[in-house]
């Protein structure tokens, strides 16, 4: 066994690979007792004994939860309201932070930290004026109301982090292109945007994110019209702090996670490439 | 690298735009309107359109601040927010520096797991916890051997829980920006330090804390303001700040004063002093930067 030829020849990383895989089973054990509590036939979540295992594995949990109201509506309107806002920022923080990295103009570093200090906003703090902004333009009760804000939210972060990527490619690049004879949107859309996706790909994650896991403002604006309700909103459904339906709620749980985690392992390598960036500049 | 210096005027102000544009309508625009309202009286009666708005100049921050549980909220945010940046600090850094010392088999389990719960939403990871520490059905308190103890009951216990659930899910943010620092530190760097007979304890206090301060100012930055601001957990675990309030923050304190008893001058005041609490630490790491000299 190689393990154990390790415990020979370096004890002390054998004690730190046994220490991660143990860590690692700890910090995975609520999502596993998640899915796991999902499966459980009706009862037995609710036994006074629990098992970390089942032995007979139900779907009743699941039927129920998408036979309830329209969750498999909610499910598309947060997946509206998520995919509306990686789109939305990815593309107006690439040609904002294309802006302050390679042009040099007035009030630039000016921008730079009104951008990080715009990121330090509670935006929750500002749930009461963003409420009455909606209702004066009608955009309450729709997904609009947080789609709207997620997009400005999740600008300056975005725009902080892209900086980097948008340095990282070389100038000559962009003087060849000129001298090809590309013209500014031609070299910005076909030479530079390929490039700094990676760079988009690891912000996106922070935007998706946040405007997947929103509780606040969907808790907030989307009050009468529960047609528009988003996936947090809907788990509640099930959650009463009395007499929770524990197999319901993870069974939703379950279903909303699952998408972030799909999301996430796509990028994994390119978010940790892309923090390293970030930080690194 | 030399920087690029396009003269053209208007084309970066072109591409700016659309992000001004955002930023200005619901960044800008809310954070005037947050002040304006916290200096007015405005209850249900004004938004109905039934009264009309009064100016109450400091009228709101005075009630504010003779509201003996506006402190006490107040005290348990700063305490509880930075119990969770201290406790999410610690645990992201170790395991940041456990997972450069392991193989590619352990190093991806715990990335994997690490990057699980930073992907689990915050309504989600709450009510599993719940789950995980219900005094019936719940399996800590078995291997714990707590019989039916409540966790959400006492005030501590109750912070305790949502501090595990928010370490939880915070951690890995700092362990991968972390773990991608160290990667980042060039090995001939840390060859040198050896070669010129450095310990392992030398080499971390004088080449790798030195070169990863930046890297720790912005995550503990990024932890409290997140942590400060902790909203969904403390209002779905605590079902909307706990028994009679005991573990309101000021962001969930706010959100009550706001929407549940329809006092918008007010929660807006709470609002405003949060601003200006998470606007005097965003100017202390502007000046930190600053020392470092860093260019923007």
């Amino acid at each position: 066994m190689n393990l154990l030829r390790g415990l020979v020849a370096r004890p002390w990383r054998f004690a730190a690979e046994v220490s991660a895989l143990l860590i690692a089973a700890v910090v995975a054990f609520p999502l596993y007792w998640m899915v796991l509590s999902a499966f459980r036939p009706a009862g037995e979540i609710e036994s006074s004994e629990p098992r970390p295992w089942t032995l007979s594995p139900s779907l009743d949990s699941f039927r129920r939860v998408f036979g309830q109201q329209d969750f498999g509506r909610y499910f598309v309107n947060s997946l509206v309201v998520a995919g509306s806002v990686v789109i939305a920022s990815a593309f107006i923080a690439f040609l904002a932070a294309t802006a302050v990295t390679r042009f040099r103009f007035r009030f630039r570093t000016t921008l730079l930290i009104m951008f990080l200090v715009a990121q330090m906003v509670p935006v929750e703090a500002l749930t009461i004026p963003l409420f009455f902004q909606m209702r004066d333009v009608g955009l309450l009760n729709s997904l609009g109301s947080l789609i709207l804000p997620h997009i400005a939210f999740s600008l300056p972060f975005a725009i902080w982090m892209l900086r980097g990527f948008v340095k990282a490619v070389p100038e000559a690049l962009e003087e060849a292109a000129y001298i090809d004879g590309a013209g500014r949107a031609r070299f910005l859309w076909q030479i530079l945007f390929p490039l700094v996706l990676p760079g988009l790909v690891a912000t996106s994650v922070f935007s998706f994110i946040s405007s997947w896991n929103d509780f606040l403002f969907a808790k907030s604006f989307l009050i009468s019209d529960t047609s528009q309700s988003t996936l947090p909103m809907a788990l509640l459904v099930f959650y009463k702090p009395d007499e929770p339906d524990w197999g319901g709620v993870m069974a939703a749980s379950t279903v909303m996670t699952i998408p972030v985690l799909v999301f996430f392992v796509l990028v994994q390598r390119r978010l940790v490439s892309g923090l390293g960036g970030a930080v690194k500049d | 690298m030399t920087p690029v210096t396009h003269r053209a005027t208007w084309t970066p102000w072109l591409y700016l735009a659309p992000a001004l544009v955002a930023l200005g309508g619901l960044l800008v625009y809310p954070i005037y309107q947050l002040g304006l309202i916290s200096f007015f009286r405005y209850t249900q009666a004004q938004v109905s359109g039934g009264e009309p708005t009064a100016f109450e100049g400091f009228g709101n921050y005075s009630a504010l601040f003779a509201d003996p549980q506006f402190w006490q909220v107040l005290l348990a945010t700063v305490v509880f927010a930075a119990a969770c940046v201290v406790s999410t600090l610690a645990v992201g850094c170790a395991l940041a520096v456990l997972l450069t010392r392991v193989r590619a088999v352990p190093r991806l389990a715990l990335m994997l797991a690490a990057l699980g719960a930073w992907a689990t939403p915050a309504v989600t990871g709450s009510t599993v916890w719940l789950l995980l520490f219900d005094p019936d059905f719940g399996p800590v308190n078995r291997i714990l051997g707590l019989g039916d103890h409540s966790w959400t009951y006492g005030r501590y216990s109750a912070f305790l829980l949502v501090l595990l659930e928010v370490v939880w899910c915070s951690f890995p943010f700092v362990m991968v920006t972390v773990y991608a620092g160290i990667r980042a530190v060039p090995a001939e760097v840390l060859e040198a330090a050896s070669l010129d007979g450095a310990s392992q304890w030398r080499v971390w206090r004088s080449v790798l804390a030195p070169m990863l301060r930046p890297i720790l100012v912005v995550v503990t930055i990024q932890s409290v303001i997140w942590d400060f601001k902790v909203f969904t957990q403390i209002y779905v675990m605590t079902n909307g700040g706990g028994i009679a309030g005991q573990n309101l923050v000021l962001n969930v304190y706010a959100y009550q004063q706001a929407f549940a008893s329809s006092q918008y001058g007010l929660g807006s005041a709470i609002g405003v002093v949060m601003l200006l609490i998470l606007l005097a630490v965003t100017l202390g790491y502007l000046r930190l930067l600053r020392r470092q000299g860093e260019e923007l």
